[in-house]
C-alpha cells in the first residue's frame, strides 16, 4: 500500500459556490440578530453599570435602586401579584387542560376554540372589560363592595385581567402535557384494581408535573413583565414594569432603567432555563411503544368537566362580550342604546383611524420579513452542512452563535428588548440611528421578539424531514437549492404559513416592546388604546380593543383559506 | 463463482483508501484504516453497532470529512472532494425518498439536472423502473408504496446516473424479514448484472454472506479481516472475529507438548490439534481452542457395538447430554463431560438423528472434535 502515513495537515472539503453562498447567508442570518437582538440587550447591561458620565460603576446603580423604597415597593407587588395569578391560574387551567384530554365530555373543539379568544386581542382588552364591570361605573361594582374589595383599580384588577391574559398560554402546555399519557400505565393500574383517586395522584399528575413546572413559570414570567394591563387598571398600584415605563418615558432616567429592567430579565431567564431543563425530560417520558390514552365514557364525570368548562367559556366570553357591548353604547352607563359613536368619533375623528393601518401595515410587515427570516435561520442551520472539515471550522462557531440567539428572545421580556433598541439605536452615534420611530424598526424588533417560537415550529418541521434528502441530492450532483426549491420548501409550506399567522396576531396585539419606540406618525392600534385610555377616552379604547380582535378574527379566517389552498397544491401526496 | 474463493482485487484497484482516520472531539471513530476494492466487486462492511462502518461509508461518500487520510477512485485523488465531485449513487436505510415527488420525478432527480432531454428521461426512467421491478409505477407517490417498493425506487434512483460506485447504509434493515431475503437476492442480481462496485454496510452476517464477494469485519473503528464469507466463517483471522461471525465454542486449554503431532489439553483429555495456528505457541502455555458447533462430530452407532469413530481416536470422548434447543431442522445441543471438566460444549445435531437416536436430555454419545478446525489463540 503506498499512501499509508497518516497526514497530519487536516482534510477539508472543497465548497461548491452555491454552499459558500449559504454560509454567507447564514453568516448574515447570525449578523442581523446580533445587531437587532444582542446588541440592544447589552446595551441595556451598559447603561445598569454605567454612571451619567458614561463611567463604569459596577453594581452602583443596583445598590441605589435598593435603597429607593418606593421602587422596592414595586418588586414586591409585582412578586406577589404575580404568584397569585399563578396560583390561581394553574389549576384553573389544569381542570380546562384534564377536562379536554381525559374526559369525554362534548363540544370539546368549540371549548378549545373560545379558550384561544384571549390571543387574538391585546392583554389591555381585559383591564378595558373589568372596568366595565367592576370599575366606578361599573355594573356589577355593587358586588365587589360586598365582597370587602373597595375598588377595581389596582391588584384586584390586575390579578383578574391577568388571569384571563394567561389563561390560554397556560392550557396549550398543560394540554400537551396531558395528552402524552401511556394507556399502559393505567391499564396496569386497573389490572391492580387501583382507586381512581391513587390513580391520578401516582400516575396523572407525576407524568404531567413537567407541563405544570413549565405552565406556571411560563405565568409567572409572562404577569411579571406584561405592562399594558397594570399601566390601564393599575391605578397607584405600582409595579416594575410600569416603573420601568415610568422611570424612562417620564423620568428620562436610563440607569435606573436599566436597572429594573435586568430585573424583570430575571425571572424571565430562569423560566427560560428550567423549560430547556423540562422540555428534555419530557422528551424522555414518552417513549415510541407508548400506547395513546383514549378516556373512557362516565357520564357522571363527563358531566361534570362540561359544566366546569361551559363556566370557564362564559367568563372569557363576558370578558370579551362586555367590551364589544361597551364599544356599541352611545354613552356608557346613562345611554347604552348601540351606536358607531366610538367607531367614528373616538377612533375615526381623533385620527387615531391612522394606529390601526398602522398596525396592519407592521403585522403585515412582521408576518412577512418574520417568516422569511425565521424558516431562512432554520433552514441554513440544519439542512445545509456547509463547509465539512476533518479539523475545526470557523463556520461551526457562527452555527453555535445563530443557534443561541435563535433561543434567546424568548428569555427576554418585550420591555427589555424595546428599552434595549432606545438605548442602541436613538444612540447618535449609531449609523442605524435612523430607524428610530420608524414602522421598520418596530416591525424588526416585533420580529426579534416572537424569533423562539417560529424558530422553534421551523426546527421542528425540518428535523422531521428526513435527514438524508440533502445527502441523497449531492450524490445526485443536484445543488441544495434546487432540492430546497423542490422538496424542502413545498412540504414545509403549511409551517410557514403558520409562522406567518403566528407572527400576524402577535403583532398586532403587542405593546410592550414597541411602546418605547413609536412615535406620533408611527403609533399602533395597540398603543392607541392606552393613549385613548390615558384620555379619558374608554369608549373609543374599548373600541379599538375589539377591532384588534375583529382583525385578527378575520386574518386566522383568511390564513385558514391560505391553508387550505396551499394544502391543495402542495401537499397532494399526503393523500394515497 | 464458487463462495469458496474470494475475488482478488485487480492490480489497480477501483477504490483505494489509505489510512482513514476519523476523530469525533477526543473519541477515534475510526482508526487509520487501508482498503483497496476491485472493480465490479460487492463488497461488505460487516460489525456491530457503533464499529465505525457507516461513518467509513460516509467518508467515502464525502458526507463526513475524514480526519486524515487518502481515498482515490480510479486513481483519481477524491479526499477532498465534496459530495456531488464523486462519482457514487447511494441508498439510505430511511429510503429518502422525496414525499411530495412522484416515483418517475425521484428517479429522474438527478437526470434532470443533466440537461438530459426531457424525452431522454423518461426512457431512462422506465428502463430502471423496469431493472427494479416495478414497470408503470411512474406516477405513483412513495407514501402509496411499500417498504420494500420504496426501496426499489430508491435504488433506481441511485443507479439512474449510472454512478461507478453503489454505496448502500443497510438498505435492507428496515424491511421485514421476508421482504428482506427477496430484495437482497435482487440486489445481489442486479449487481452482477451491471458489474457496478458496490459498499453495502450492515450489521446482519448472513446478509453478508448472501450477496458479498468479500466482507470486511470492522470493530471498534479498525479491520479485522478482509475475506470471502468463507474465509471469515471458516477462518476467523482474529478472537473478535471468531466470536462476532457464527457461533463457537471457546474452550480454555494448555498446550500439551510441540512439533507437528502437538496436543491440547481441555480438562483432562489431550486433544490433537492440526490446524497450522497451534505453530506460533510455545508447549506449556494457556490458550483458547475455538471450535464452531458443527466441527463437532457425533457417528450412529455401528452394528458391532463400537461407536462408529476409529479405535483410540484421541478426539473422541464420550458426553451427557445437558440441554437440547429446538432450532428447526437441526437442533444446538449442550453438553458436557466428566472428561472436559467444567466445559459446556455446543454442538449441531440433526432432528433426524436425534430421533433416530433416541437422544434426550441425560443421553450418554461419543462425540470427536474435528483436529484440523481447532483454531488457536493465545
Amino acid at each position: 500500500m503506498s499512501a499509508v502515513t497518516l497526514r497530519t495537515m487536516v482534510v477539508r472539503q472543497q465548497l461548491h459556490w452555491s454552499e459558500r453562498l449559504a454560509e454567507m447567508a447564514l453568516l448574515l442570518v447570525a449578523v442581523a440578530l446580533l445587531a437587532f437582538l444582542a446588541a440592544p440587550l447589552g446595551a441595556v447591561l451598559q447603561q445598569a453599570v454605567e454612571n451619567a458620565q458614561g463611567r463604569f460603576v459596577g453594581v452602583a446603580n443596583f445598590v441605589a435602586y435598593a435603597r429607593t423604597p418606593a421602587l422596592l415597593g414595586s418588586l414586591w407587588n409585582s412578586l406577589w401579584v404575580s404568584a397569585l395569578v399563578t396560583a390561581v391560574t394553574l389549576p384553573t387551567a389544569f381542570g380546562f387542560a384534564y377536562a379536554l384530554a381525559r374526559s369525554r365530555m362534548r363540544f370539546k373543539g368549540l371549548a378549545r376554540a373560545i379558550t384561544l379568544v384571549p390571543l387574538l386581542a391585546p392583554s389591555l382588552l381585559a383591564a378595558i372589560s373589568l372596568i366595565y364591570w367592576f370599575g366606578n361605573q361599573g355594573v356589577l361594582k355593587t358586588v365587589l363592595t360586598e365582597l370587602g374589595v373597595e375598588q377595581i383599580y389596582g391588584a384586584p384588577g390586575i390579578v383578574l385581567a391577568e388571569i384571563f391574559a394567561t389563561f390560554p398560554h397556560a392550557l396549550m402546555i398543560l394540554v400537551t402535557a396531558l395528552a402524552a399519557a401511556d394507556a399502559r400505565l393505567y391499564e396496569a393500574a386497573d389490572a391492580l384494581g387501583t382507586s381512581a383517586r391513587r390513580k391520578f395522584f401516582t400516575i396523572t399528575l407525576p407524568g404531567a408535573r413537567y407541563g405544570l413546572i413549565s405552565a406556571a413559570l411560563v405565568i409567572f414570567t409572562l404577569v411579571i413583565t406584561d405592562f399594558g394591563i397594570p399601566k390601564v387598571i393599575g391605578g397607584s398600584f405600582n409595579v416594575l414594569a410600569t416603573d420601568v415605563f415610568k422611570l424612562v418615558i417620564g423620568q428620562q432616567d436610563f440607569r435606573r432603567g436599566a436597572v429594573v429592567a435586568l430585573l424583570l430579565l430575571a425571572p424571565a431567564l430562569l423560566t427560560f432555563s428550567v423549560d430547556h431543563w423540562v422540555s428534555r425530560k419530557q422528551t424522555a417520558m414518552l417513549t415510541a411503544r407508548a400506547v395513546p390514552y383514549v378516556p373512557k365514557r362516565a357520564p357522571r364525570f363527563d358531566a361534570l368537566m362540561s359544566l366546569y368548562c361551559a363556566g370557564v367559556c362564559v367568563l372569557i366570553l363576558a370578558m370579551l362580550g362586555m367590551a364589544v357591548f361597551a364599544s356599541f353604547a352611545s354613552f356608557w352607563p346613562y345611554d347604552l342604546k348601540p351606536s358607531l359613536q366610538h367607531y367614528v368619533y373616538g377612533l375615526v375623528g381623533a385620527e387615531v383611524g391612522a394606529a390601526f393601518v398602522n398596525s396592519l401595515v407592521m403585522s403585515g410587515g412582521t408576518a412577512l420579513i418574520g417568516t422569511l427570516l425565521v424558516f431562512s435561520g432554520a433552514y441554513l442551520l440544519e439542512k445545509v452542512q456547509g463547509s465539512q472539515s476533518g479539523g475545526i471550522s470557523p463556520m461551526r462557531g457562527v452555527r453555535s452563535l445563530l443557534r443561541l440567539l435563535s433561543m434567546l428572545p424568548m428569555a427576554v421580556p418585550g420591555l427589555v428588548l424595546g428599552l434595549g433598541y432606545i438605548f442602541f439605536f436613538n444612540a447618535p452615534a449609531n449609523p442605524l440611528n435612523g430607524l428610530y420611530h420608524t414602522l421598520t424598526l418596530m416591525t424588526v424588533c416585533t420580529v426579534v421578539h416572537f424569533y423562539t417560537t417560529g424558530h422553534i415550529t421551523a426546527v421542528t418541521a425540518l428535523k422531521s424531514l428526513d435527514a438524508e434528502f440533502e445527502a441523497v441530492s449531492a450524490s445526485l450532483k443536484v445543488p441544495f437549492y434546487k432540492t430546497f426549491w423542490r422538496v424542502t420548501l413545498p412540504i414545509c409550506t403549511p409551517v410557514l404559513v403558520d409562522i406567518a399567522r403566528f407572527y400576524f396576531i402577535n403583532a398586532m396585539t403587542t405593546i410592550s416592546a414597541v411602546v418605547f419606540l413609536y412615535s406620533p406618525e408611527t403609533k399602533l392600534a395597540a398603543i392607541a388604546i392606552l393613549n385613548l385610555d390615558e384620555a379619558g377616552e374608554i369608549g373609543a379604547a374599548a373600541a379599538m380593543a375589539v377591532l384588534i380582535v375583529a382583525a385578527n378574527s378575520v386574518a386566522i379566517l383568511l390564513f385558514m383559506a391560505l391553508s387550505r389552498s396551499v394544502d391543495r397544491r402542495t401537499q397532494a401526496w399526503k393523500q394515497p | 463463482m464458487s463462495v469458496l474463493s474470494a475475488v482478488a482485487p485487480a492490480a489497480a484497484p477501483y477504490l483505494r483508501l489509505a489510512g482513514i482516520r476519523k476523530d469525533f472531539g477526543s473519541f477515534t471513530a475510526l482508526r487509520g484504516l487501508d482498503l483497496d476494492i476491485g472493480e465490479g466487486e460487492f463488497v461488505c462492511f460487516l460489525g456491530p453497532s457503533g464499529c465505525g462502518k457507516t461513518t467509513l461509508l460516509r467518508i467515502i461518500a464525502g458526507l463526513e470529512v475524514q480526519s486524515a487520510g487518502r481515498i482515490e477512485l480510479r486513481g483519481r485523488d477524491i479526499s477532498s472532494l465534496p459530495p456531488a465531485g464523486r462519482d457514487y449513487g447511494i441508498v439510505f436505510q430511511s429510503y429518502a425518498l422525496f414525499p411530495n415527488l412522484s416515483v418517475a420525478d425521484n428517479v429522474a432527480y438527478g437526470l434532470v439536472n443533466r440537461k438530459a432531454s426531457k424525452e431522454r428521461a423518461r426512457e431512462r426512467v422506465a428502463e430502471l423502473l423496469a431493472l427494479v421491478g416495478l414497470p408503470g409505477s411512474q406516477g405513483k407517490y412513495p407514501a402509496q408504496l411499500s417498504g420494500g417498493e420504496q426501496q426499489r425506487v430508491a435504488l433506481a434512483r441511485a443507479l439512474a446516473t449510472s454512478p461507478g460506485l453503489l454505496l448502500l447504509d443497510e438498505p435492507l434493515s428496515a424491511l421485514d424479514a421476508i421482504v428482506r431475503v427477496k430484495l437482497r437476492h435482487e440486489l445481489r442480481s442486479l449487481q452482477r448484472q451491471l458489474g457496478v462496485t458496490t459498499i453495502m454496510v450492515t450489521h446482519d452476517q448472513e446478509e453478508a454472506f448472501a450477496v458479498a464477494d468479500r466482507i470486511v469485519v470492522m470493530n471498534r473503528g479498525a479491520i479485522e479481516q478482509v475475506g470471502s464469507a468463507m474465509a471469515v466463517y471458516r477462518d476467523p483471522a482474529t478472537l473478535f472475529v471468531a466470536d462476532f461471525v457464527g457461533r463457537i465454542n471457546a474452550l480454555p486449554a494448555t498446550l500439551d507438548g510441540g512439533g507437528s503431532a502437538a496436543g491440547v489439553r481441555i480438562g483432562e483429555q489431550v486433544f490433537r490439534c492440526e490446524h497450522a495456528s497451534l505453530a506460533g505457541h510455545a508447549p506449556g502455555c494457556e490458550c483458547q481452542v475455538y471450535l464452531r458447533p458443527e466441527d463437532v462430530l457425533a457417528r450412529p452407532a455401528s452394528a458391532d457395538g463400537g461407536n462408529g469413530f476409529a479405535a483410540g481416536d484421541p478426539n473422541v470422548f464420550e458426553a451427557e447430554i445437558d440441554a437440547i434447543d429446538f432450532m428447526g431442522p437441526y437442533c444446538l445441543v449442550r453438553v458436557t463431560s466428566p472428561r472436559l471438566g467444567s466445559v459446556r460444549l455446543s454442538v449441531y445435531l440433526s432432528l433426524n438423528y436425534l430421533a433416530e437416536s433416541r437422544l434426550e436430555v441425560g443421553s450418554r454419545l461419543p462425540l470427536r472434535l474435528m483436529p484440523q478446525r481447532m483454531r488457536v489463540f493465545g
